[in-house]
Order: structure tokens, then C-alpha cells, then sequence
């Protein structure tokens, strides 16, 4: 694995966009992206649970290797995970309650986000060193955002617009999600 | 049939048809979607879900007595990635090229919100068989599911149906079908399908269509 920093970055935020190509993260895409005022915090919160998530995976990982302990992977990283969200609740909690409360349910719910342990996962598999496990997990949680606004403010519009009865809910969210990944497919290749 | 069986094939039912969890809760999109370029690929990706299902509905009903409230999320979540582990290991020893095709998915079974969902709400609360039937008609749905857009999927992304070819040689394959645009459009297709069925029938006009979040 030689691919620099920026490579990685750039292809995990608009090549192999996280939720547009990889599918990864779909409940929150789906369930959060109606209105653009918590869309945006939910991407950035989530941004920075996949840092703090990538960064004790990628600890552990040393540690559960070194032991020849890799059958717990998985079991380790999603208490890591699940630790790393308490963590970055009761952090929010204390020095900005505001945006705390603006976040309310999707906090923790943010555990059972494909995309945090999709990071640690694929970060194992590509055997990414330290700053590229860094820059993968910033650059899936920046695209993650990216989707999750894009989506959110092309709902807002159609909130606005007469869709036929059978169309509405889940079935228009596909088809937007469709063209959207459509979209994202034209970053093919860009960051290798 | 004996009260008894009704039951238990009501349980059944459920989750085929009902509850259906890919057509009508709408959960799960993740391996749903991110799996299901070839029928092959989603019926073994379904028996995987199934499997861990069945096997974490059984012991979280089992265990629902000894299970400390504040901890169950936590617990099901152990035991759920158990089960997950041990799949991983199994289809990589059983054949290596699924095992590279499914990739991380295996592993994000975890994360799957219907067994967490199924542990949550049902098998908690129910006698071990129950559980069983439960999550077997659960996971029969989700496998279901997955099938019929794996099958959409390949036929009309790579014109073949298990592999097998349909068409012949001239046929010109709809390539963006198998890549992911492809998911979308044709789960988005599935759901209209389903939402125009529901207004046929009589009486339904007034049901609301059905709303997710």
C-alpha cells in the first residue's frame, strides 16, 4: 500500500463516497437527511466518532495482532465503538450542551453506524498505516457529511413539490439516492 | 391445523410478508443494497443474516432472565458480533471467493439492524422457540428480499441468473444495474411496486403509505 495521503482523501470522500458507492451508513442517509438543520451536525458528530473510532481500531489492532488475538476484532472494535460514542456524548455534554441537545437521539445511535466500524474495518483490511487509518477515516466521515447535505437539501425542495401519493417516502429517497450515486460515479478514478 | 401451529405459522409469517424487514421496515439497507450485484451473492448473504439471527435470537432468549437491563444493548451486541465471527470464518473456509466478494459485509452483519432490532423487541421477551420461529421468518424475509433484487440485479446488469446465461451472446448487459446507482434505482423500483399494491387493494385509500424514518 503506497498511496499518499491526499490520494486516500480524496477517494474516500468523492470516488468511493461512503454512502453513495459503498453503501455504508444507510440508516442515518435514509432516516436524518429530511431536514438540513440536523443533517449537518449528525454528519459532523459522526465525522468525529469514525476519528476516535479509527484511532482506538487502529491501537487495538497493534495489540490484538501482537497477541495473535485476531478473532476478537470485531467483538473488540464495536465495544470500542460503542465506548468511543459514550465518550464523545458526555464530552459534548459538559463543554457544549447546546449542540448536545440539538443532536439528541442520533448520538447514540451513531453505534450502530456501518460506516464507524466500515472505517475500522477496511482500514484493517487495506493495512493502512497510522496517518493513512487518519486520513481514511476523515475523508469517509467528510463524504459521509457531503452526502448526507447534498441529500438533505435536495429533500427540502421536493418537500415543495407535487410527487405522485405512491412515490412518497422511501421509494423517492432511493431514486434521489440513485441519481446522486449516479452523480458520484463521474469521480471515478480520481484518487486511485 | 391446531391453535398451536396457526401461532407459530403466524410468527412465521411475519416476517415473510407482514414485517417483511427489506420491503416493509425498510431496514438493513446496507448489505441490501451493497451485496446484491448477483443472485448468488444475495441468497448467501440472506442464510448468513439468517444464521446469526436464528442463532442470537435464541441465546438472548435464553438468556433474558439473566441479562441485566442497563447492559442488554451492550450484551446483544457481544453476542450478536459472536455469531458474526463465527460466519466470518466459516465462509472464509468454505469457499474463498464468496468470502472476496462479500468483503467487509460478513462483518458488518453486526451492525445489521434487524438482529438488533429482532433481540430488542421480540426475543427478549419470548420463550426460546417462539424466538426461533421469530427470527427464521425474519431472516427468511430478508433473505427473500435480498433475492429479489439480487435477481433484478444480475439479469439485467449481467443478462445471466446464477451464473447461468439468459440471453445469449448478443445480448448488450445494462451495466449500471450491477453497480451501485443500480441498488438504488432498483430497490426504489421494489418499493413503488409494493406502495401501488397496497392502493389496489380495496379500502386502501385512505391507508397512508407507508412512512420511515
Amino acid at each position: 500500500m503506497h498511496e499518499s495521503i491526499g490520494q486516500i482523501v480524496v477517494s474516500a470522500l468523492l470516488a468511493n463516497n461512503f454512502v453513495l458507492a459503498m453503501f455504508l451508513g444507510l440508516c442515518p442517509f435514509l432516516g436524518v437527511s429530511g431536514k438540513l438543520d440536523t443533517a449537518f451536525p449528525m454528519g459532523v458528530a459522526t465525522t468525529f466518532v469514525m476519528l476516535v473510532a479509527s484511532l482506538c481500531a487502529y491501537g487495538l489492532n497493534l495489540l490484538l495482532t501482537s497477541f495473535h488475538l485476531e478473532f476478537l476484532r470485531l467483538i473488540s472494535y464495536i465495544v470500542i465503538i460503542a465506548s468511543a460514542v459514550q465518550l464523545v456524548e458526555m464530552v459534548l455534554k459538559k463543554y457544549s450542551p447546546g449542540l448536545f441537545r440539538a443532536l439528541g437521539i442520533y448520538l447514540p445511535l451513531i453505534t450502530t453506524n456501518c460506516a464507524v466500524l466500515g472505517v475500522a474495518l477496511f482500514q484493517t483490511a487495506r493495512e493502512y498505516d497510522f496517518l493513512q487509518s487518519m486520513a481514511f477515516s476523515f475523508g469517509g466521515g467528510a463524504g459521509f457529511t457531503l452526502a448526507l447535505v447534498l441529500m438533505a437539501s435536495v429533500r427540502e425542495r421536493l418537500q415543495l413539490s407535487d410527487v405522485p401519493a405512491v412515490a412518497q417516502g422511501t421509494a423517492l429517497s432511493l431514486m434521489l439516492a440513485g441519481i446522486l450515486s449516479l452523480g458520484f460515479m463521474g469521480f471515478a478514478g480520481l484518487g486511485g | 391445523m391446531t391453535p398451536a401451529q396457526a401461532k407459530n405459522w403466524d410468527e412465521f409469517m411475519e416476517g415473510i410478508w407482514r414485517q417483511n424487514p427489506v420491503f416493509v421496515m425498510v431496514l438493513g439497507m446496507c448489505p441490501t443494497l451493497a451485496v446484491t450485484v448477483s443472485a448468488v451473492n444475495a441468497l448467501s448473504m440472506g442464510l448468513a443474516t439468517t444464521f446469526v439471527l436464528i442463532a442470537s435470537c435464541f441465546l438472548v432468549s435464553v438468556m433474558r432472565n439473566v441479562i441485566p437491563k442497563e447492559v442488554r444493548i451492550a450484551t446483544y451486541i457481544v453476542i450478536i458480533a459472536t455469531f458474526v465471527t463465527v460466519v466470518d470464518y466459516v465462509i472464509q473456509a468454505v469457499s474463498l471467493a464468496l468470502y472476496d466478494a462479500l468483503g467487509a459485509f460478513i462483518q458488518l452483519i453486526v451492525v445489521n439492524c434487524i438482529i438488533l432490532g429482532r433481540a430488542e423487541a421480540h426475543a427478549s421477551r419470548a420463550a426460546p422457540v417462539p424466538a426461533m420461529i421469530n427470527a427464521t421468518g425474519m431472516g427468511a424475509g430478508f433473505t427473500i428480499g435480498l433475492l429479489a433484487l439480487g435477481v433484478v440485479r444480475e439479469i439485467l446488469g449481467a443478462g445471466t441468473l446464477f451464473g447461468i446465461s439468459l440471453f445469449g451472446a448478443s445480448f448488450q448487459p445494462w451495466v449500471i444495474m450491477v453497480l451501485p446507482p443500480g441498488g438504488f434505482f432498483v430497490l426504489g423500483a421494489w418499493l413503488l411496486v409494493f406502495a401501488w399494491w397496497e392502493r389496489r387493494k380495496p379500502g386502501a385509500d385512505v391507508a397512508e403509505v407507508t412512512q420511515h424514518a
